[in-house]
């Protein structure tokens, strides 16, 4: 052992989760070493599409994502800088009469949560966004929603929360980790020994390697959504676009840049993946319907990632079932940027009072436990 | 990989063709993917047809390799699958992504041999992104490929044979050649001059071209750092230093470049093991005397897994074809094994001398460390010294893949081809790392940019 | 961008001078290059850029001439984009190669 720490709070995985939630417990005082294998904010966190977005998700997640979207909306003070954070709006297309419905189902269903979406006809697309093709027989808006660049936003959750005195030491793989009794105790591959009353699990796709060490294991399975984006091109895309019913999802950087995302790709490795030329495909040809306009465009890069998902889609946030003092946040099946900075601040409250002003019901990891069986004489 | 024997090359350049030409002896009739709509690659570009120009007036001293080059492509056209204007832009499960004429389709393959080859090498100088200034090999191509010149008063600069050879074809093509302005300084030369000596031909048409421009009244400067290329909507100007002081020459074009680089894209999404090279500066797919990369039925040849020249390129091609037929156990004779063995030794012997050309024409030294923060180095993106000087300070960035993300240094559409030498020169020197430090830039399909216009519906909706 | 503030040729022509003339458009007047040129050579013959930068609007020549760069696309009248380098320039094309505001 080269170096010894101790720390009120260890947090394994620097991505969005653990960075946000790093300083939201510096902001409450506690001290916390954050440990990341690779770069802060290099995986998940940082290659996602970058949809900021509330639209179109669980019911059980809108408290959440309201919190987070009031978090957002201070994002440069936290973060120090606009990370290309833009509230342009996230239209979802239907383009079928029964997507229309379940639109305006969801709207109904998600009243109450500031989400304010309007209901538009064929008619306000063409009028509104001439630019859409013509497969759109209306759609929903969310008028605040938006997108950031996740390159930029998740390392700098890591540097705030390092000015604000987190221990944030990256390319530090975890290599074992217990708890004595009385500390989480966690060796690292560059001879650290961190101690910590709590320990919070945010290493993502790679999470339930975690919770599984602790008792609790977890039917993660990773996937791998596909980004495409093509070379600058004059700003047309005022939104960000997504289709009712899956399909790929669009938006324009500020720089021009469209990044449109969709399908899966492959595992090169535990760690790295790789757009699969099926996913390239299905993007190229699923633009070209949705956006005429990018017919003449080019792509030019791809990649992908690395995101878990649990089999309800639902990630977990909250206390271990086994190990007390063990927090976990992960598992967001591809939907966790937006939700990130508010996972942070849920996570830092749980750690400080035991309980959150956000209900957490839905993301119990003791969903995944076995039912006990029925007490029988023996 | 399927069980039947279906080799693919990628690239016709010399190591592609005397691969095919190899595999097509034995037997096998090979794929050969082409970018160009014409076999040759770039140092033996034929011209479109129509054009006129001999062998001789198109290749000079090389005239003689061209037509052997193009002679054996001749021979073999009706034996192998030649596919010209199909670009590879993707490999995946031992298929590779094939665009041609906006057509994508894949080609399996069982046995692969990667023979992409070299662009220049640059290093940025300030104005470098003007109108009017090209690379060497692309003042090169305009003349070799469209019987033109770049400009109507070029300046070449840089350092490499290739400088003094291009300058040389321009003027004598009639072109008004302004100067030629070698970054290397004649001492390295001089003590080079051992190393050279051992390639006496290499180093007689180097003095021969040097010699003629000197008595054509070409003025040589060694020992030059540029300092800036003036002129707004094109180039009007070129200043530089030397041991004379400040000088400037208006021109209207400017060739420059440092040697050249290879085209390791398609090898690094097959998979296969990198090293750094030193002596070479760069990043290359590893491959064994033979050619063998780490990846099973994947071979390497020519310039595209390392500098070693267009005579290297051609045993290159050939040996890597030889090891592709015994790895698939197809007979071959005693003389072929002792061809292999020559091969070998020929390369092994090419690779020593590039230690003498290195040392000849040097990489400036303190390039990164003179390069002011306005310089541009990502000439996609216009991302300057500065702008990856502030991101390393603002962010702690020290690996060439984070400094693209939060910079966007090569993020544009040449993925990283023309910056990423500068990029990591510069992230090492402001990161007081070793250049082999700061991490090698990952390619990602597709590596050249594809259209949507591929997937078209054939029918209306 | 109403007029071209680069009239005068970049590139020269040396010799294979003796060739067929096509006829194309270039930023809405009709002009005329040979039979083999390069789109790259056809226009830079007749002046000094193919394109502007994106970002900073700068005039663009192309770089490397072998379609690594990727410096030198230009647009058509009807959309298309062409790897001004490593495409031949075919009879009636309407390229263009004034800069587009970005809105």
């Amino acid at each position: 052992m080269t170096e010894r720490l101790r720390s009120d709070v260890a947090i394994v995985g620097g991505g969005i989760v653990g960075a946000s939630a790093a300083l939201a417990l510096r902001r409450m005082g506690l001290s916390v070493t954050l440990l990341e294998r690779d770069f802060c904010g290099s995986r998940s966190s940082g290659v996602n599409y970058g949809g900021v977005r509330r639209q179109g998700r669980s019911l059980v997640q809108l408290p959440l994502t309201q919190r987070a979207h009031g978090i957002w909306a201070r994002l440069p003070e936290l973060i120090g800088i606009d990370a290309e954070y833009i509230r342009c709006g996230h239209l979802k297309i239907a383009r079928s009469e029964a997507d229309m419905a379940s639109l305006a189902a969801y709207r109904d269903r998600s009243r109450g949560f500031g989400m304010d979406l309007q209901l538009l006809a064929a008619s306000t697309l063409r009028e509104r966004f001439a630019w859409l093709g013509e497969r759109a027989v209306g759609g929903s808006l969310c008028p605040q929603d938006g997108h950031a660049n996740p390159r930029l936003v998740s390392p700098a959750f890591a540097r705030a929360a390092a000015r604000l005195g987190a221990d944030v030491r990256e390319q530090t793989r975890v290599d074992e980790l217990a708890h004595d009794g009385k500390d989480f105790v966690l060796l690292t591959a560059t001879g650290v020994e961190l101690r910590s009353r709590f320990l919070l699990n945010c290493a993502g796709a790679w999470a339930a390697t975690i919770a599984e060490h602790f008792g609790e294991a977890v039917p993660m399975v990773p996937a791998h959504p596909v980004m495409a984006v093509t070379e600058p091109l004059p700003m047309f895309m005022n939104l960000s676009l997504g289709v009712e019913g899956g399909g790929i999802y669009a938006r324009q950087a500020p720089r021009g840049n469209c990044v449109i995302g969709g399908s899966r790709g492959f595992a090169l490795d535990a760690e790295r993946a790789r757009p699969s030329r099926d996913a390239i495909t299905l993007v190229l040809r699923g633009t070209v319907e949705l956006l005429p306009r990018l017919r003449h465009a080019h792509i030019i890069r791809s990649w992908s990632g690395t995101e878990g998902y649990l089999p309800d889609h639902e990630p977990v946030i909250g206390p271990s079932a086994k190990q007390p003092g063990l927090f976990h946040g992960f598992g967001f099946a591809g939907a966790g940027f937006q939700l990130g900075p508010a996972v942070g601040e849920v996570l830092a409250e749980l750690v400080q009072g035991g309980a959150s002003s956000t209900p957490l019901a839905a993301f119990s990891i003791s969903r995944f436990s076995p039912v006990p069986a029925p007490a029988t004489s023996t | 990989m399927s069980g039947a024997l279906q080799p693919v090359i990628v690239g016709a350049g010399p190591a592609g063709i005397r691969a095919a030409q190899t595999l097509v002896r034995h037997g096998l009739r090979p794929v050969l993917l082409d970018e160009a709509s014409k076999a040759g690659g770039q140092i033996y570009r034929q011209p479109p047809d129509g054009f006129r120009r001999s062998g001789k007036a198109l290749y000079g001293f090389e005239a003689g390799r061209a037509a052997s080059v193009h002679a054996a492509m001749s021979a073999i056209q009706d034996g192998v699958d030649y596919r010209p204007e199909t670009l590879v832009w993707n490999a995946e499960g031992g298929q590779l992504d094939l665009l041609q004429r906006s057509q994508t389709t894949t080609l399996a393959y069982s046995h692969l041999i990667v023979a992409t080859g070299a662009t220049d090498r640059v290093l940025p100088f300030a104005g470098w992104t003007t109108a009017g200034v090209y690379s060497l090999g692309g003042a090169q191509v305009a003349l070799k490929f469209q019987g033109g010149s770049v400009g109507e008063r070029v300046v070449f600069m840089g350092t490499g044979p290739l400088l003094y050879l291009v300058a040389y074809q321009y003027a004598k093509a009639g072109a008004k050649v302004l100067a030629v302005l070698d970054s290397a300084r004649l001492g390295d030369q001089m003590a080079a001059l051992p190393a050279l000596l051992q390639q006496p031909a290499v180093l007689a048409k180097g003095l021969y071209y040097v010699g003629w421009l000197r008595s054509h009244g070409v003025p040589l400067h060694g020992g030059v750092r540029p300092l800036r290329a003036l002129g707004q909507e094109r180039v009007t100007a070129m200043e530089w230093r030397d041991d004379a002081g400040e000088h400037r020459l208006d021109c209207d074009a400017i060739a420059f470049g440092y040697g050249l680089r290879s085209e390791t894209q398609l090898a690094d999404i097959l998979g296969c093991r990198f090293a750094f090279d030193a002596l070479q500066r760069a990043w290359l797919p590893v491959r064994d005397g033979a050619g063998r990369s780490s990846v099973s039925g994947v071979y390497l040849a020519g310039d595209g897994a390392g500098i070693l020249g267009a005579d290297a390129a051609e045993w290159a091609g050939e040996r890597a074809a030889l090891a592709l037929l015994a790895d698939a156990g197809v007979p071959l004779d005693g003389e072929s094994a002792a061809r292999a063995v020559t091969l070998e030794r020929k390369l092994a012997r090419q690779r020593h001398l590039r230690i003498g050309l290195e040392r000849a024409f040097p990489l400036p030294p303190d390039w990164a460390a003179q390069a002011s923060d306005e310089l541009v180095i990502c000439r996609c993106e216009e991302v300057t010294a500065g702008d990856l000087r502030a991101t390393v300070k603002a962010t702690g960035a020290t690996e060439i893949n984070r400094l693209k993300a939060l910079s966007r240094v090569g993020m544009g559409r040449c993925q990283g081809r023309m910056c990423a030498a500068a990029a990591a020169e510069i992230l090492a020197q402001c990161t007081a790392q070793a250049i082999e430090q700061t991490g090698r830039l990952r390619a990602q399909a597709p590596v050249k940019p594809i259209p949507f216009a591929l997937a078209e519906p054939k029918e209306p909706l | 961008m109403s007029q071209s503030v680069t009239g005068q040729a970049l590139f020269r022509r040396l010799n294979e001078t003796v060739r067929e003339r096509i006829r194309f458009t270039l930023d809405g007047q009709a002009v005329h290059a040979l039979q083999g040129d390069t789109i790259m050579t056809a226009i830079l013959t007749q002046q000094s850029h193919l394109r502007h930068s994106e970002f900073g609007a700068t005039a663009r020549a192309g770089f490397c001439l072998m379609g690594a760069c990727q410096d030198c696309w230009v647009d058509s009248e009807s959309g298309e984009r062409y790897r001004a380098c490593s495409t031949l320039l075919l009879p009636g094309m309407r390229l263009l190669t004034q800069a587009e505001p970005k809105a």
